[in-house]
């Protein structure tokens, strides 16, 4: 063994760099964890801080806006899961169908565009495309005779307008992974099917999605795996005045109480909690697709 | 070879046809908008008249844009960010993963598990930010590039790819006389332009669209990434001063704002849009290898 480490100490050199890395921007903050038991003081620093226990997530759990901000993170999760995930997985199987390649082609150059999108700019999009006063969607209600909409300022325009900008921004590229897959289908099994006889409706029920299923399960893991730390980029900078009652998530709250307020230890307890109401669900979903069909991811 | 057309399967073509089609130009529209109404006269925007083309053309809003220097100093900071944080998180990658994909490198399980950990758990926003407060690295450019730079997944990634390398070109090159960096410097690195173009692009890409780290860690105006300079303009609405200094009709000043709004959006599209081809071959790439092993 150790002949052999010796044999390779240049290898040892080299990671050594990326795990001091990793050391300093990854484990030193999960050490940092603890100040959410503590009273953290700056000049005191993280060790010689006082201990506190469960003080600062006691604070959180009985803090009036509590049920919301947790209400709110878990409903647009979900509600981006239930409809952002489906949606490129339905593109993928119609694209699949398409019989002409340059027309295949196109859609898929098309529709992969808006990833490159950053963040600032699509809510910036949304900002002109829903204005009030010049907005195009807003000329379009007020032709049909509405009154404009208030689409950033009304709570109840937050979650669909979210999503939707998910949608419009994702599915192209997550299509992409999944049209992957369906390339790997072996063609002797539609052509046998058609044969046979079957519709291209059958032959996207019993060949393609059983085909692309263990895709779809590790994704679908994998999107669990992230669901408290959804976009909260977007959620922020969608956030108004006015839309707060639906916008405001748990990573914004943090956000607010910990960078603008300097509240570090009752902002990291909030940010732990999140962590860990993410890794539960992880490892349940984990669980659960393991036990149905076999497969999980660890 | 399929050629067999019956009545479901034509109605099938049908509404697959329609749907797509729907998609597609509910994707391409907003950005035709955005392309023509960034050159049309702000006051036919306002009446609603440009959805089709451009309306009495102008070029006014890109003369306001090109004139003012909070634009270009964010465009040349994200260019030297990106180009720092391509060039980090690639060699930072690179040097992680080739040792793990070695076979004789005792101890890959331990390491690779080490930085498989911080997938599943970090310390948060907070306890970060603290760290790169403690390393005194508050508004400095590091504190944009160094805490995002790498992660696991980009690990992952480089190697899968490492480790489909054949293992006689190493036993050949060890006859050679070739020790272990020097194989990875003239063997192993000219084999994987795919995956350092995948690493790079990564990096470039996430540097370019990124923003919070920026809004958390600079506090000098002058640093500011040109995703910040378009969050004032695009989001709050507030162009620099001098972009609208001659106006000073409240209104004329409103609709001008929106105009350079159209403006800045392509204007900051213009180095993606450049590498579009390359995102196009390499994002997927990068994305399936991740996506099947990770």
């Amino acid at each position: 063994m150790l002949g052999k480490m010796k044999k390779n100490y240049e290898l040892y050199l080299l990671i050594l760099i990326p795990v001091a890395y990793f050391a300093i921007f990854k484990y030193w903050p999960m050490y940092g964890v603890q100040i959410a038991f503590k009273d953290f003081v700056a000049s005191k620093g993280v060790w010689g801080s006082e201990w506190v226990g469960l003080e600062h997530f006691q604070r959180f759990f009985e803090s009036y806006n509590f049920k919301q901000i947790v209400g709110n993170t878990l409903l647009l999760s979900l509600l981006n899961l239930a409809i952002a995930f489906p949606f490129p997985i339905i593109v993928a199987i119609m694209l699949n169908q398409l019989r002409q390649q340059k027309m295949k082609k196109f859609i898929q150059t098309t529709i992969y565009a808006p990833y490159f999108i950053s963040t600032v700019v699509l809510v910036g999009m949304l900002f002109i495309f829903l204005s009030p006063t010049s907005g195009l969607v807003n000329h379009i209600v007020t032709a049909f005779g509405h009154e404009p909409i208030m689409f950033m300022g009304e709570e109840k325009w937050f979650r669909p307008l979210y999503i939707f900008s998910s949608v419009w921004q994702e599915t192209g590229f997550a299509s992409v992974i999944y049209l992957a897959a369906l390339a790997g289908i072996d063609p002797h099994l539609h052509e046998a099917a058609v044969m046979d006889g079957a519709s291209k409706w059958h032959r996207i029920r019993h060949i393609d999605l059983p085909g692309i299923a263990p895709t779809i399960i590790v994704l679908f893991i994998m999107a669990v795996g992230n669901l408290m730390n959804v976009g909260f980029e977007k959620a922020f900078l969608m956030q108004t005045d006015l839309n707060v009652a639906t916008s405001e998530i748990i990573p914004t709250y943090v956000y607010k109480v910990g960078i603008q307020r300097a509240e570090y230890s009752f902002s990291a307890a909030i940010g732990l909690f999140n962590s860990v109401i993410n890794l539960i669900l992880l490892v349940i979903v984990n669980k659960t697709t393991k036990k149905i069909s076999g497969k999980g991811l660890f | 070879m399929l050629k067999r057309k019956t009545k479901s399967d034509l109605v099938f073509d049908i509404i697959n046809y329609l749907f797509l089609g729907c998609f597609t130009l509910m994707i391409l529209y907003p950005l035709y908008f955005i392309v023509i109404a960034s050159i049309s006269d702000p006051n036919k925007i306002y009446s609603g008249d440009v959805w089709l083309l451009p309306q009495s053309i102008t070029f006014d809003g890109y003369k306001r844009i090109f004139s003012d220097s909070s634009i270009w100093n964010g465009y040349k900071n994200s260019i030297l960010y990106a180009v720092l944080n391509g060039i980090v998180s690639t060699t930072l990658v690179i040097m992680a993963a080739y040792p793990l994909s070695r076979k004789d490198f005792y101890g890959r399980n331990v390491i690779m598990t080490f930085f498989i950990i911080t997938m599943f758990f970090n310390g948060g926003i907070i306890p970060t930010y603290l760290v790169v407060k403690d390393l005194h690295l508050m508004n400095s450019m590091w504190a944009v590039i160094l805490p995002g730079a790498m992660d696991a997944f980009l690990i992952i990634i480089a190697k899968t790819f490492f480790e489909e390398l054949p293992e006689e070109l190493r036993e050949a090159a060890a006859i050679d006389g070739a020790r272990n960096l020097r194989y990875l410097w003239s063997v192993v690195l000219p084999l994987s332009k795919p995956i350092i173009a995948v690493l790079v692009l990564f990096a470039v890409v996430r540097q370019w669209n990124g923003f919070f780290d920026a809004l958390i860690y600079l506090s000098d105006g002058e640093k500011f990434p040109l995703q910040l300079v378009l969050r004032n303009i695009l989001i709050q609405s507030q162009p620099s001063g001098n972009m609208l200094m001659d106006i000073d009709n409240m209104l004329a000043k409103q609709r001008v704002t929106e105009l350079i709004k159209f403006g800045v959006i392509i204007v900051s599209a213009v180095p993606l849009l450049a590498l579009y081809p390359f995102l196009q071959r390499y994002f997927v790439k990068g994305v399936m290898v991740g996506s099947v092993k990770g």
